[in-house]
């Protein structure tokens, strides 16, 4: 329905600033959410026909508050009690801000908005929805499609947690400063998701998937500008800008995954690159070491290289060294151990990978299994290889890596 | 993840059954439905005809064979199925262990295939 870019993204970005004036005046997130997304829908069909508003802002403001009142007329005419409210309400229902306070509160609000959209409360696949649709500024059916799922299904989703936060009675505002990093970590985490959904989306028909990269970049972005000091956010940015600089060399036109070492590296995207690199620097000079940063770091040293046979591995592996111990976990000891056979040899590389097998978390999954086979393949055991490809093979759920692992098998059957 | 119940059953067995546990195979099939549409979690499903009403389609050299009957004969065989969509597999798990199905004959819990990848 919104075919003129231009008015999208303006309402995109408007979106949570006019949730947040709502919310803050009417204190009912649930419905003020409602009355944005028809306010939003109102100028979505409009503006392209009828042009943008000298003011659209204040005029998204006056629409969304007038079906707020609206709303609140009819509710409150269930209970009879339609004459005091009617008092309440200005008559034309058109309320300019209060000048100043609005205004003010209008960065802190996208903030606001993205700690409670993912409170801790809230389900995974909750906070994701409802960050699209609250500070993304997503329709329910963009979001469903996006995520593959009937749009009933994500509607519901929608519905459940903004009813979860309703009962949970939790508050629109800035935590509190003891929890607030641990909160910022949750946010930086769901953005982290949404992006990982778009970016590991191939192409052909999941190409709308892809958006969810760019939003995702468009949320930290305007997150890192609200907390240009945050070491973690610039980190973030910086990591999804880096990964997603390699969109366009790591799938075929049929779709087909390219590995990071076959990629045809002309086709990385140097402004993506440049940005994320000048973001990670910075942030690794002046802020405390966190795990995002340093997955930064790891990418850009493999962005750095001009061919992959240029690839710092000796940095690499102390970068994983680094990140393991600030957040261990196995599929990072995964990753180390590949860069260790790219420094050590191959051998290293299986020897680390045994460490993994009596680990419940990754024992049967196809990663360990996969890159246990391309170590085999560098060491020139071509029949473990196989066998460990195959069983990689028939353990993923993704198409395209069945594909790829099915292909390098098939090679080394012959 | 999402994963596919396979809904197994018997017709003879379920014939076999009283007809309070008949009525409770299909009430608490509804339950689960109900609870899976309202925590977001369904993604769709539907119940199969009998396997008396299946044509199987058979194409050799470019010949195609119609036959009544499905495809492999057994005493079991699939009744339905129901998409959902959860955050792991021991939901899924806990899913099919409350599926009234599950009692008598069997569930089948499968994860789909997806198109999203990871470069390697």
């Amino acid at each position: 329905m919104r075919t003129d870019a231009r008015v999208e993204d303006l309402l995109r970005r408007l979106a949570p600033q006019v949730l947040g004036v709502l919310v803050r005046r009417y204190g009912q997130f649930d419905a003020s959410e409602d009355a944005v997304q028809e306010a939003l829908l109102a100028a979505a069909v409009g503006w392209p026909e009828d042009g943008v508003p000298e003011n659209p802002r204040g005029w998204l403001i006056t629409v969304a508050d007038r079906r707020m009142t609206d709303q609140l007329r009819s509710e409150q005419a269930r209970r009879r009690r339609e004459d005091r409210v009617a008092a309440q309400v200005p008559a034309d229902g058109s309320v300019a801000p209060a000048p100043g306070d609005e205004e003010r509160a209008e960065h802190d609000d996208t903030l606001a908005l993205l700690f409670l959209c993912c409170h801790p409360a809230l389900a995974a696949a909750s906070q994701i929805a409802l960050t699209l649709r609250a500070v993304g500024g997503l329709t329910t059916s963009e979001i469903a499609s996006a995520f593959l799922v009937p749009e009933a299904t994500m509607a519901q989703r929608i519905r459940r947690a903004k009813q979860r936060i309703k009962a949970t009675a939790i508050p629109f505002g800035m935590p509190a400063e003891p929890d607030r990093a641990d909160r910022l970590r949750v946010v930086l985490h769901v953005l982290y998701l949404i992006f990982n959904e778009g970016y590991s989306a191939s192409s052909g028909p999941d190409l709308q998937r892809g958006d969810l990269t760019r939003e995702a970049i468009r949320l930290t972005r305007a997150v890192h500008r609200l907390l240009p000091d945050d070491g973690e956010v610039a980190g973030l940015l910086a990591l999804m800008l880096l990964t997603d600089a390699r969109r366009a060399a790591r799938t075929r036109p049929d779709g087909a995954l390219v590995p990071l070492a076959e990629q045809d590296r002309d086709r990385w995207n140097r402004d993506s690159i440049r940005e994320g690199i000048e973001l990670v620097t910075a942030a690794l000079s002046r802020a405390p070491l966190g795990p995002y940063q340093v997955q930064a770091a790891i990418a850009a040293v493999h962005a750095e290289a001009e061919h992959a046979d240029d690839t710092d591995w000796a940095q690499i592996v102390a970068l994983y060294q680094v990140l393991e111990r600030l957040s261990p976990n196995p599929v990072i000891t995964l990753n180390h151990a590949v860069a260790v056979a790219m420094v050590r040899g191959p051998r290293a590389g299986l020897d680390m990978l045994e460490t993994l097998d009596g680990d419940d978390r990754v024992a049967r999954h196809h990663r360990l299994e996969a890159v246990r086979a391309h170590l085999l393949e560098m060491a020139g055991d071509h029949a473990a290889a196989l066998v460990s490809y195959r069983t990689a093979a028939r353990r993923t759920t993704s198409l395209p890596e069945r594909r790829y692992l099915e292909t390098r098998a098939a090679r080394l059957a012959k | 993840m999402k994963y596919m119940l396979l809904i197994y059953h018997n017709p003879a067995g379920f014939e076999a059954l009283s007809e309070d546990e008949r009525g409770a195979v299909m009430e608490d099939a509804d339950t689960i439905v109900n609870e899976l549409t309202e925590s977001g979690e369904l993604l769709g499903g539907e119940g199969l005809a009998d396997p008396s009403n299946t044509k199987t389609v058979k194409v050799r050299d470019g010949v195609p064979a119609i036959t009544d009957g499905p495809y492999l004969e057994a005493k079991e065989h699939l009744v339905g199925y129901c998409l959902i969509e959860c955050e792991s597999v021991e939901r899924a798990i806990d899913i099919a262990t409350r599926w009234p199905d599950a009692r008598y004959w069997a569930v089948e819990v499968r994860p789909l295939m997806h198109q999203a990848g990871t470069e390697m």
